[in-house]
């Protein structure tokens, strides 16, 4: 039992740590490949590569000048990037990092825990963490702010819906809402996503509308909105919603991964001929390996695309997503009705 | 007339359903993007390598010397007169006996500034000095944090005495020497 707690408490400071530290990297990723893809270097300067560039942001964003705006709802206006900090790093616990490794006999899951609805708690977590950006814009007392954080919700509303359709369908062709199961039954090469290429498809451009980037970061977009919902934020607190967006990336890319390209499973597994908790190990790597591709494919996206109009987003939310997410759930309920009569 | 080959006719007819379903283009997209991730980087490692540049550029002004180490400048304010950005201003003063050797002629400027944020670089200060005492050269002015030190006093603009500290104005003093 005690051991089992010690795994836990390991667990809970190694996602963090790492979630954290991949965030942090992400934003030195994001200015090197943005500078790639526009045939620049990028940072360089701070370290061999421009290695502690983070470290330099850090430093820099904490020694700024911290403002409240003195029209500003004070307890709001701090509650705000604070929530989105916390909801950010609280989607971590159900994502099963890696299977279960062998100590002494007894199995241990690389997961912290694999509560049964884990689907359902990851959205819920995500869902309130508008609410981070929603607060932040309206106690910013800036019309601005406010319409950012506006568009926030109401984008978060709208791709939720279809995000939501395409688990529908997810849940009902693996018939489980427990992540650590979902991602048990891909074992090998057995990805979701050749059985959900259309839900997938849904599922991710929901994900990019979620985490605000582009071509969804309309709550954010310099060029109508100064800064978006964080225009009156300054210092370590515009650090955090800005932080927060790449944590969430990072969680956005996990859950993908594990959901839709069979986290932790790598195909020929089972043949290699290695112990448990090699497989393991490797397993874990697979899956870092999924997410950082898919934290990359984020800025991909992001450096290639430019953004949408709001009314084209609105359109595309309401009037493509959420009809294709419902055919997707059509198709997959026929399907597996017909496969389980015979 | 065509200047590219690159021109493409745009037309603003019904796009077709491949067209209308938007995910081809969007891959069309990433390969561009992807195939700048291999490209050769245009950026320049400036304090390292330096771009070239053309041997009349006009940057870090100099206050010459003469050949036996005395300032050529007269202070007769010619080129603050001269100057459109009006970037320069200066004090003169009267030689005192037994400074002969450190200013050519009997007044001097005793001090010199250039305001590096005001000048515009067009080197009018240069043609109109009688003295050969100004030049632009090929320097660029270094950044710096603070406006105040944006103004160059005498001890940023004269050259120095010895052979190694002399600045060479290149072809610019070649230039003038010529029209005398
Ligand atoms: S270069 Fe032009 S602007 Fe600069 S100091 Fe000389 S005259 Fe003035
Ligand atoms: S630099 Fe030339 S123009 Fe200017 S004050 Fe000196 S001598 Fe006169």
């Amino acid at each position: 039992m005690e051991l089992v707690l010690i795994i836990k408490l390991i667990l809970v400071v190694a996602v963090f740590a790492i979630a954290l530290g991949i965030a942090a990297y992400s934003t030195y990723g994001e200015r090197k490949i943005a500078a790639f893809f526009q045939d620049r270097l990028g940072p360089n300067r701070a370290g061999p590569f421009g290695l502690l560039q983070p470290l330099a942001d850090g430093v820099k964003m904490i020694m700024k000048e911290e403002i409240i705006p003195a029209h500003a709802d004070k307890t709001l206006f701090i509650l705000g990037p604070a929530l989105a900090m916390l909801t950010a790093c609280m989607t971590g616990v159900v994502i099963p990092w890696g299977s279960t490794i062998e100590i002494g006999g007894a199995y241990y899951p690389l997961q912290i825990t694999d509560i049964n609805i884990g689907i359902l708690y990851a959205f819920a977590v995500v869902s309130i963490g508008v609410y981070g950006v929603m607060i932040g814009g309206w106690a910013s007392n800036n019309k601005y702010a406010l319409l950012g954080a506006l568009r926030a919700s109401s984008q978060m509303i709208s791709y939720e819906l279809a995000m939501g359709l395409s688990i529908v369908a997810l849940v009902m062709t693996t018939g489980e809402l427990s992540i650590g199961e979902i991602v048990r039954q891909q074992h090998g090469w057995h990805w979701n996503v050749i059985y959900q290429p259309l839900g997938f498809l849904i599922f991710i451009v929901c994900a990019f509308a979620e985490c605000n980037r582009t071509p969804f970061d309309l709550p954010e977009c310099e060029t109508e909105l100064v800064g978006g919902y964080h225009t009156e934020y300054s210092s370590m607190k515009l650090g955090f919603y800005l932080f927060a967006e790449y944590i969430n990336m990072f969680i956005s890319s996990a859950i993908i991964s594990a959901l839709y390209f069979g986290g932790y499973n790598f195909p020929f597994m089972d043949s290699l001929g290695l112990s448990h908790n090699m497989v393991t190990t490797i397993g874990v790597f697979v899956f870092f390996a999924k997410v950082i591709f898919f934290i990359f494919f984020f800025m991909w996206i992001r450096w290639t695309l430019p953004r949408f109009r709001y009314d084209q987003l609105m359109n595309l939310g309401w009037k493509k997503m959420i009809p294709l997410a419902i055919i997707n759930v059509l198709i997959t309920g026929c399907v597996v009705l017909l496969l389980n009569k015979n | 007339m065509q200047l590219t080959n690159r021109s493409k006719v745009v037309s603003n007819k019904e796009m077709t359903l491949m067209e209308r379903a938007y995910l081809p283009a969007i891959v069309k997209g990433m390969g561009i993007t992807l195939s700048h991730l291999f490209k050769k980087k245009v950026t320049i490692q400036y304090p390292e390598v330096k771009r070239p540049i053309a041997p009349v550029y006009r940057g870090w002004h100099v206050l010459k010397r003469d050949e036996q180490g005395r300032e050529n400048c007269t202070a007769c304010g010619l080129c603050a007169v001269a100057c459109p950005a009006e970037a320069i201003t200066m004090t003169a003063a009267e030689r005192k006996p037994g400074d002969e050797n450190l200013y050519r002629e009997e007044k001097y400027a005793s001090v010199y500034e250039i305001n590096m944020l005001r000048c515009i670089y067009c080197g009018l200060c240069e043609e109109a000095c009688p003295k050969e005492a100004i030049f632009l050269t090929d320097r660029i002015v270094p950044s710096d944090m603070l406006r105040q030190n944006f103004i160059f006093g005498k001890d940023k603009l004269v050259e120095g005495t010895t052979a190694d500290k002399r600045i060479d104005v290149g072809v610019r003093g070649g230039a003038h020497r010529k029209e005398d």
